[in-house]
């Protein structure tokens, strides 16, 4: 009806073919007891009526004038050359490159991807993507029990409660138990976690140490130590990572990580309400087989031209089946083409001005609102482009101001009841200056 | 096809070679042609124990997969570590350069329990 | 333009009588071909120190003034070399990828039969609606007043699936469909647990048809695989499965129509017989684009199924993801469903429906996300999953009605049986009866007569402009051709596809070494997949270091 383009004499035409009267007869071994019983669904609708629904409901998320809202998800620019790319139905309408023969550019652009996401992360091999940052997060957890036949996971408690909330469901199919490391969150505490409670949390039978740089709170985590103590009992080391900070912050293949996973939404992917987004995954060439999901490996023809292929197959569950490494089928391949055409389009110039305006807005509205006496940093640390700040009736204000048409980042309190008075700021390069002035006021507002 | 005479054949297409108490052991001509271009062989590890008809290792070609079975029980001690670089001896060469590992013989009448070359050309056959 | 479109299979040769178009002449010279051809360097290599496509603000005096009395970022944690990321101009880069789109068969370019993936045209309002600000710009952590439109569309999604699959309640966050069986095996997981049954329930039951996630869902989570035998007419083997049912079975999955394109005639006794054992009753449903208003799987009395929204409900495949996979489950299974659940907490829901259906917002209707379910099996993705596919999703259903809808699978169903007819004459079909949405051929006897297998066949359609069928699965089938038109592809398509198919069997008679070499019309041959394998190289390097280490 909407879509379809046949008219009644195709289908007479069709349906003679075959050999039947009507279409109930396509239908017949369906057994009658089960056969559908009707169902209420609303009338068809036009162009005009479609676009009029789809743009009522657009209409009423009531988007905020300012937000220093992240936690997870970041309001970066898109540049219109990277949608410019990603809506090309070429690289829209296909599907896994199957037959590399007439999927040269979505094999390419994955080749790119996985070359991109290791020159960022430092890392030797990079994944064609996965569902999202915790899901990466969740299959590194996995791979490094493979990796070194043990059963139990640890996880610092300052790693994002999104991606440990995703990471337990995962861990509970095999039953794997997770260990938490507390971080330092203590009023007037570094908001860290400390080397030494991770390295007492760690024995033998502990596949991987999982740390985030930086953390859910925006501090910057003592990497390399943590990795050392990981290292120290044989445990792998799992960095999850904020992809555009890698401009200015070490890559992770410099401090020891065995595995990286990351949320690559703030790599040109709009936060619709969250997703799709692409999940980043980086190892070392040694583990290689024990990764989940697609790879794209280049070779040749019978002539010597240059190519793509899907690669290391038998991994995977099409032809594993039971035995594979898990049951992940599609990776994020349009996602992870945006992400390709974004750090393209920015270059390494560009990406950096990107972590470096992050980082300084963050700054400049943690040093605002302490000036005004409306709110401290909780945590003693260095911070990236993120900051936790500890405001009296913190709330209640953050209510108020919401309908200001203003989001005073988020509240830490929802994950970490400790931290009641605790939101957790973001800024991105789209943060001004007349940003940081109406937060301030806001939050004097509602004193 | 034909299969070397002085070689005994499990069903699950492993050949092994005895000299002495020392078994070389390997996947056939028959399973390399079956599996295609093999990319990837994951050997035991030097010190192994293996046990007849048990897995210990996998073979991948690009489209396939499948469990390497010991032929025969005993203690793997040396593996081919030539096949990490070059997998297609498999397809080349499987009963010489693309043996897999040596074990020490654990019990010889295993043998008894394995096809000689004629019958196993009929059971590929 | 494209470089894959309505080519004739054989440059050099005579116009090629499958070539319906009838324009096979006209491109039939080699230079054409080469005119066509592109080769496209990697972005690295259009890479020149100094250039850029996108421009940042510079920080104002007053943000770096400020921000210089808070701590720095410590030396000991900062990078060294920048990342070689390319640096290029914002046209070198549009060429770019613009040339590498010329490379790609896609829907909008050719037909694309891929059976077992429900190719079929994705509307273009649904593109125009998912880059509407009001859902781009949403953050998922925004207070929930700011949310109500996202939150409202997905309480709305979740109620239109529910209605096309008769299930009780549903779950949109699964990204994918192997996503969305994680997410359902887990459920029934933890409804075995909840019964004091966790510890005895360790077997899982799938048929040996089953798509590879099924058995791989199963050892995800904890469970020990049993294989399933099909019988002669295709259909799951009533007696073997229930010989292996029993105290043990935590699930059958099972996958319906089947990967053989085939109703399970016996679906009621085989839902009975899993329900009576106690087991799970998990519906793959990847071919639901077959049999919407005909059977809904939750009526029937199935516990749990996964929506695959790339392939039904036509949001776009994205060369590989991002798809979406939603769970509908029946009452039993409700309680385990993942955190949170978009609700209706304010406002009478019938009449929300019915103002919706009118296009109209009901103003004193409250949504929120339900966090306070103490069963939940937990989260299987960050936020509540992939929101810009439930919108696609959201418009073609509204688009299509339900009688759109009834008409979409009686004409996917009309459209394979028609290649099933027009193609038996040149193809085994092992399986002859009535199909679904899609047909699985065998290339057997090709194989045995000619020595040409189903891999030469795929190679020669690219040839012809066209997307190959699946091949070689399912893998109960020698040689497999598995073919799904699906319900946008015109009568003319069709029949120039069995032209070109006829053209191809024709010719392994005739010409198998031509078969052989093909594809010849495609920027790139047939590729060394063992060498990619054995020696793999996954990512570029530059110049200077790709000399060093090999």
């Amino acid at each position: 009806m909407a879509y379809t383009p046949h008219t009644d004499p195709d289908r007479a035409a069709m349906l003679g073919a075959i050999g039947v009267t009507s279409i109930d007869d396509l239908f017949a071994d369906i057994p009658p007891r089960v056969r559908a019983s009707s169902w209420e669904l609303p009338p068809p609708l036009v162009e005009q009526e479609v676009r009029a629904e789809l743009s009522r409901l657009a209409n009423r998320n009531r988007l905020p004038e300012v937000s220093f809202l992240g936690y997870g998800a970041y309001r970066h620019l898109v540049p219109s050359v990277v949608a410019e790319v990603t809506g090309r139905a070429e690289f829209s309408t296909a599907y896994t490159p199957y037959q590399p023969e007439v999927s040269q550019g979505t094999l390419q652009s994955i080749y790119e991807f996985q070359s991109l996401i290791c020159e960022l992360t430092g890392m030797e091999v990079a994944t064609a993507s996965h569902y999202d940052g915790a899901t990466a997060t969740a299959e590194a957890a996995l791979m490094a029990c493979r990796l070194t036949h043990r059963d139990r996971v640890a996880v610092s408690t300052a790693v994002h409660p999104e991606v440990r909330r995703v990471l337990a469901t995962y861990c509970s199919g095999p039953g794997i138990e997770i260990v938490e490391v507390p971080a330092d969150l203590a009023e007037g505490g570094t908001g860290q976690t400390d080397p030494s409670r991770a390295a007492a949390a760690l024995d033998a039978s502990v596949a991987c140490l999982i740390a985030q740089q930086p953390n859910a709170f925006g501090v910057l985590e003592p990497m390399a130590e943590l990795g050392a103590a990981a290292h120290a009992a044989g445990a792998q080391f799992v960095a999850v990572v904020e992809p555009t900070s890698l401009a200015v912050l070490a890559p992770p293949g410099s401090y020891g990580a065995d595995i990286v996973a990351a949320e690559g939404q703030p790599l040109g992917i709009p936060m619709a309400f969250g997703g799709p987004w692409v999940g980043l995954m980086a190892a070392r060439l040694g583990s290689l087989r024990q990764m989940p999901g697609r790879l794209v490996g280049a070779t040749r023809d019978a002539a010597g031209r240059k190519g793509y292929v899907l690669t290391l197959q038998a991994r995977e569950q099409h032809i594993r089946r039971e035995k594979a490494a898990s049951n992940i089928c599609t990776n994020q391949a349009l996602c992870a083409l945006a992400a390709t055409a974004y750090l393209s389009a920015v270059g390494p110039a560009g990406l950096r001005e990107v972590a470096e305006l992050g980082m300084t807005q963050a700054r400049h509205a943690a040093a605002a609102i302490a000036a005004a006496g409306l709110g401290t940093r909780r945590f003693s640390a260095p911070y990236g482009a993120e900051v936790a700040i500890e405001v009296p009736d913190a709330a209640r204000r953050h209510a108020a101001l919401v309908e200001r048409g203003i989001v005073a980042g988020a509240l830490a309190g929802r994950d970490y009841p400790e931290l009641g008075d605790v939101i957790v700021l973001a800024a991105t390069e789209l943060t001004t200056d007349d940003h940081v002035r109406r937060l301030v006021a806001g939050l004097e507002a509602t004193r | 096809m034909s299969h070397p005479e002085d070689l005994r054949y499990s069903k699950e297409h492993e050949w092994v070679r005895v000299d002495g108490s020392t078994a070389t052991i390997g996947i056939t001509s028959f399973a390399a042609d079956e599996l295609g271009d093999i990319v990837f062989v994951e050997l035991p590890e030097v010190g192994a124990a293996l046990s007849q008809f048990a897995t210990f290792g996998v073979v991948e070609s690009v489209k396939a997969v499948s469990d390497l079975y010991a032929p025969i029980s005993g203690e793997v001690t040396e593996v081919n570590d030539a096949l990490g670089e070059h997998p297609e001896l498999l397809n080349s060469d499987a009963y010489g350069d693309g043996w897999i590992a040596r074990i020490q013989l654990a019990d010889g009448a295993e043998l008894d329990g394995l096809m000689d070359a004629a019958a196993y050309t009929q059971l590929t056959s | 333009m494209s470089v894959v479109d309505e080519r004739p299979a054989h440059p050099a040769g005579a116009p090629d009588a499958a070539d319906a178009s009838g324009r096979g002449a006209a491109f039939a010279s080699p230079e054409a071909g080469e005119q066509l051809t592109i080769v496209e360097p990697l972005i690295f290599d259009r890479s020149r120190p100094g250039r850029r496509a996108v421009r940042f603000p510079r920080p104002s005096h007053a943000a770096r003034e400020a921000a210089a009395g808070e701590p720095a970022v410590p030396a000991s944690v900062q990078r060294g070399e920048a990342p070689r990321l390319p640096e290029v101009s914002e046209l070198d880069l549009l060429r770019h990828f613009n040339r590498l789109s010329h490379l790609n068969i896609a829907i909008e370019t050719a037909f694309y039969p891929l059976g077992s993936c429900t190719m079929k045209y994705n509307p273009k309002v649904n593109e125009w609606a998912a880059r509407l600000t009001g859902f781009t710009d949403s953050h998922p952590f925004d207070p929930e007043p700011m949310a109500q439109g996202s939150l409202e569309l997905q309480w709305l999604l979740g109620e239109l699936l529910l209605e096309i699959s008769g299930f009780s309640a549903i779950s949109l966050q699964p990204a994918a469909g192997a996503h969305g069986e994680l997410t359902g095996m887990l459920m029934a997981r933890a409804y075995h647990r909840a019964n004091g049954e966790g510890e005895q329930r360790t077997k899982v039951l799938v048929p040996d048809s089953s798509h590879g996630t099924n058995p791989a869902t199963a050892t995800m989570v904890g469970y020990t695989v049993v294989t399933i035998p099909s019988n002669e007419r295709g259909g799951i083997d009533l007696d073997a499965l229930r010989a292996a049912l029993g105290p043990d079975v935590a699930a059958l999955m099972i996958t319906n129509p089947s990967t053989l394109g085939i109703f399970e005639d016996q679906i009621d006794a085989v839902i009975t017989a899993v329900r009576e054992a106690g087991a799970i009753a998990y519906m793959d449903g990847a071919n639901l684009n077959a049999i919407m208003g005909r059977f809904r799987p939750g009526e029937a009395g199935f516990d749990v199924m996964h929506f695959n929204l790339h392939k039904t409900f036509s949001t776009p495949h994205g060369g590989g993801g991002p798809g979406s996979g939603p769970v509908g489950v029946s009452e039993r299974l409700a309680p385990f469903l993942p955190l949170p659940l978009p609700v209706l907490v304010a406002g009478d829901p019938d009449a929300v429906r019915r103002n919706a259906w009118a296009g109209r917002s009901t103003p004193d209707a409250r949504f929120a996300l339900d966090w306070d379910r103490p069963q939940s099996i937990g989260k299987v993705r960050s936020m509540f999953g992939n929101f810009g596919m439930h919108l696609r999703a959201y418009a073609y259903i509204r688009a299509n009605g339900g009688d759109g809808l009834r008409e979409v699978s009686e004409d996917a169903v009309l459209a394979a049986n028609y290649l099933r007819v027009r193609l038996t004459d040149a193809y085994d079909l092992p399986y002859d009866r009535i199909c679904k949405h899609e047909v699985v051929f065998s290339g057997r006897r090709q194989k045995r007569e000619h020595g040409v297998t189903t891999l030469d066949i795929a190679k020669a359609i690219l040839d012809h402009g066209i997307h190959p069928p699946t091949i070689y699965f399912p893998l109960i089938v020698e040689e497999a051709l598995m073919i799904e038109p699906t319900e946008t592809e015109s009568l003319e398509t069709l029949d120039r596809f069995v032209a070109v198919m006829h053209a191809i069997a024709e010719r392994a008679a005739s010409d198998p070494a031509a078969l052989k070499a093909a594809p010849v019309t495609t920027p790139v041959g047939r590729l060394d997949e063992a060498g990619a394998a054995r020696r793999p190289d996954l990512r570029w390097r530059p110049m200077v270091e790709a000399g060093r280490s090999p």
